[in-house]
């Protein structure tokens, strides 16, 4: 799909570069409401410059003025195709029957710890991982159902994880913030803020070691890693994004800005707030996106993703999103002004796709409800499948802590202590 | 004599996979042990008496080569040039195991500061990346916990990265990452991701380097589960304990010395693999255990000297998998010698010589006819003077004391 904004960022660019859009300030007022889909939002798309690199380069236009552009042009000229469109409402739609039943499971006492839900957010999780190949790495943090989902997680996995029984993609012994998956590429998963960061970074120097070292000629694979604003003031970050552009590894970092790390407003913790910039300090681009609107989302995505493939490196996207619930189902989430909770909700990425799809017909009204039934009953289908599961049995206890259990040593009898029967049992010694 | 024979059961159960010869490797008749696993070869320590009352740093190593070696079976005492194997240092001893392992297989690679350009802040990695390249030998920026992560996920992707702190004391700020992810991660996913790195640098306590310089990191992390830890002290060693450690698909850490790394020995020229759950045998002894690993052993062989002329028989073992205990071979040495000795470089407070203890006296509390000694560095930062460096460390006349002591 020839989209001519993409096209633009395209154009080879050197790294280094003096382009500076010349916009208006992009969070000069985070909290007006603003119509999407064809909103005035600018993107901005900046490289960091070296004064003895410059060199000519070709105009860069942020995306969202392409956007107008395109609208004038002419309407028929979607954003996306019908079969696209239902994917992502269908993955959209999941990601908040899911949490919402999450919600539900957790207060009847069916899961229990740190739920943290991704309500509000589902722009960016649909908007990033719908473009990706089975090969391609997610990592993410403690609030991971949603992205595992969109990954190809079965819900009936994700669910009986968080039940915590053995049918739970990670046998139940990792939980909610856990969510692994060998066979979907998905990372992790993190409790700790910030410790998936560098997780990713690996799976993306994998990915090029296998191109460059093992001559995987056509390993291009991509990663992407999910955190948060709060996550944007630590170590970690910033070490990675000076790995990740020093080497050029096909990484995406997407932070996840909801402007709340629990009850710490992002403006209050943060010297500059605007944390698409810091990319541009690191040597690679650094785009805003309003992550309430997943086609443009979408549109980023596929630039940076395209960007990593190609080998040109990496892309830091701040999304600015919100999450409809408290951080987490144990937070009263008394903070947060209600009028921002309003007019975030009155941007919910759901309607406003929803909106498109029927206006711009897409699709219609009994399609999209065909689909949310759907869903409902997948999700109902995951809770039942996960009720039913046994829980993990003793047996389970010491398997997974070794791949190699030779690892729990040899015990005064001389032979090593997996060898134990009661091993197998979970009650050996070890 | 039963419980060496169940063992034996158990290795051969274990190793009916490889490939050697048993018979070659029939040390002595009256204390053999029994090879438990073997790659190529795998050499236990043997249990036969060295009848000189001198045991020298590496002597055993003339009498493993000799077995070791099948071809030649008599060699001339005297003569260098016709002994089998060769001599190296032990940091070349680390460096070609490691190349030996990047040769064998391509997905091990090294991360860390300095180990490529400048080959190693201890020259272990010196010209690998010469000739396996700057991606497979990486120099990293200054950021120990984001490049351990980032070992981490690449080793759960399929590589098998070693990752080296240039000293073990910057790896404390790679604690989260080798707590949460290194040890965890297998476990949380339920089995799904495998993370076979290796964490490897020198600690210690060295010559003045200060405190920060002189940490002992065994003794943090050891709790973590998951991990393995090995500890090498000879050239021999430390090339085997390589090679076990790469191949292992569990994390596990390398715990070198800073001041071993001149170590000379003769080391066989044939492939060997070591065992990363075993302890070795230093010197068979009689009256008192000694258990002990890294720069220590040369500290207790040093006053083993000194007990031998004083009429001590000790048994000294190098305990080397501080993570987990080979409590087999330290619990033959109690059952017959029913005392013993633990002498660690680790503070008195949670090291592993406290670790060791409790251990000991949950197993073979019937075998002790006293209580455990266990001696530890001071609980001090280690100081810069001289002196008082000296101090915080123990020192040979400490260990002849103790074992007078003990065996009274």
């Amino acid at each position: 799909m020839a989209f001519s904004g993409s096209k633009i960022i395209q154009q080879p660019l050197p790294l280094h570069t003096t382009i500076r859009s010349p916009d208006n300030p992009l969070l000069s007022d985070p909290f007006t409401a603003a119509p999407f889909l064809g909103s005035t939002r600018t993107l901005r798309l900046t490289h960091s410059i070296s004064a003895s690199q410059r060199r000519s380069a070709s105009p860069i236009v942020a995306v969202s003025d392409v956007f107008k552009e395109k609208k004038l042009k002419s309407n028929t000229d979607l954003l996306l195709t019908k079969e696209e469109g239902l994917q992502v409402y269908e993955d959209m739609i999941l990601g908040r029957a899911f949490e919402d039943m999450c919600a539900q499971m957790y207060y009847r006492g069916k899961m229990f710890g740190f739920v943290h839900l991704y309500n509000g957010q589902e722009a960016v999780s649909s908007g990033f991982i719908k473009l990706l190949k089975k090969e391609d790495s997610v990592v993410s943090t403690y609030r991971d159902h949603v992205h595992a989902l969109s990954k190809g997680v079965p819900a009936r996995a994700v669910m009986s994880e968080l039940f915590g029984k053995k049918t739970g993609c990670c046998r139940g012994q990792g939980g909610s913030m856990h969510m692994f998956s060998a066979e979907h590429n998905v990372l992790g998963g993190f409790a700790f803020i910030g410790e998936g960061i560098p997780v990713a970074t690996g799976a993306a120097f994998a990915s090029k070691y296998r191109r460059e070292v093992l001559k995987e000629a056509d390993c291009d694979h991509v990663t992407l890693a999910f955190f948060g604003d709060g996550t944007c003031n630590n170590g970690q970050f910033f070490e990675c994004l000076n790995m990740a552009a020093l080497w050029k590894l096909p990484i995406i970092f997407v932070v996840e800005n909801n402007l709340w790390a629990i009850g710490m407003s992002h403006l209050r913790s943060t010297s500059d707030p605007e944390i698409w910039k810091k990319g541009p300090a690191f040597g690679m681009p650094g785009v805003h996106v309003d992550g309430m609107d997943v086609l443009k989302v979408r549109e980023v995505a596929k630039e940076a993703i395209g960007r990593a493939r190609r080998g040109e490196g990496p892309t830091l996207v701040e999304c600015e999103t919100y999450r409809f619930r408290g951080h987490s189902l144990a937070d009263p989430d008394e903070l947060r002004d209600p009028a921002e909770k309003a007019r975030y909700a009155a941007r919910d990425p759901i309607t406003a796709l929803k909106k498109y799809l029927i206006e711009s017909k897409l699709v219609n009204e009994a399609e999209l409800k065909a689909i949310e039934k759907k869903i409902d009953e997948l999700v109902e289908d995951a809770v039942e499948f996960a009720d039913e599961s046994p829980a993990p049995s003793r047996s389970q206890l010491l398997e997974n802590v070794f791949a190699d259990p030779r690892g729990f040593g040899i015990g005064p009898d001389g032979s090593y202590r997996c060898e134990d029967p009661k091993f197998t049992q979970g009650t050996a010694q070890v | 004599m039963a419980s060496i024979f169940q063992g034996v059961g158990a290795a051969t159960a274990l190793s009916s996979s490889t490939s050697f010869d048993t018979k070659k490797f029939h040390l002595s008749s009256r204390r053999s042990f029994s090879v438990r696993r073997a790659s190529f070869f795998v050499v236990r320590s043997d249990g036969a008496k060295m009848d000189s009352g001198l045991n020298r740093i590496g002597g055993r190593a003339d009498q493993l080569v000799t077995n070791a070696v099948a071809t030649k079976a008599d060699t001339p005492a005297a003569s260098t040039a016709s002994k089998p194997g060769h001599e190296l240092l032990l940091f070349e001893a680390l460096r070609e195991g490691l190349e030996e392992e990047m040769e064998r297989d391509a997905h091990v690679c090294v991360v860390g500061e300095d180990v490529g350009h400048y080959g190693g802040s201890y020259k272990v990695t010196k010209g690998l990346a010469d000739k396996y390249g700057d991606l497979r030998v990486l120099d990293t920026p200054i950021a120990e916990n984001s490049f351990t992560g980032m070992g981490i996920g690449a080793a759960m992707c399929g590589l098998r990265p070693i990752i080296e702190g240039m000293n073990m004391g910057f790896l404390l700020l790679a604690f989260n990452q080798i707590s949460n992810n290194c040890g965890m991660l297998h476990y949380t996913s339920g089995g799904q991701f495998k993370i076979p790195v290796v964490i490897r640098g020198p600690g210690g306590v060295g010559r003045q380097l200060g405190a920060e310089h002189s940490q002992r990191l065994e003794s943090y992390f050891q709790s973590i589960p998951g991990i393995q830890m090995v500890a090498c002290s000879t050239p021999y060693n430390a090339k085997g304990l390589m090679k076990a450690a790469i191949r292992s698909d569990n994390p596990v850490i390398l715990f070198e010395h800073v001041l071993l790394y001149n170590l000379k020995e003769r080391i066989p020229d044939e492939e060997y693999v070591l065992n990363l759950e075993e302890a070795e045998m230093v010197r068979p002894g009689e009256h008192v255990t000694i258990l002990t690993y890294s720069r220590m052993r040369y500290h207790v062989m040093q006053a083993a000297k000194t007990l031998v002329n004083k009429g001590y028989d000790p048994e000294v073992i190098d305990i080397r998998s501080l993570k987990p205990f080979d409590l087999y071979t330290i619990g033959n040495s109690i059952k017959k010698t029913h005392r013993v000795l633990i002498v660690e470089e680790c503070m008195r407070t949670g090291g592993i010589g406290a670790s060791l203890t409790a251990a000991i006296t949950e197993n073979f509390h019937d075998y002790l006819d006293a209580p455990i000694v266990c001696l530890s560095s001071q609980d001090v930062p280690t100081p810069y003077a001289g002196t008082l460096e000296e101090w915080t460390v123990v020192q040979p006349p400490q260990i002849v004391a103790a074992v007078e002591q003990l065996c009274r």
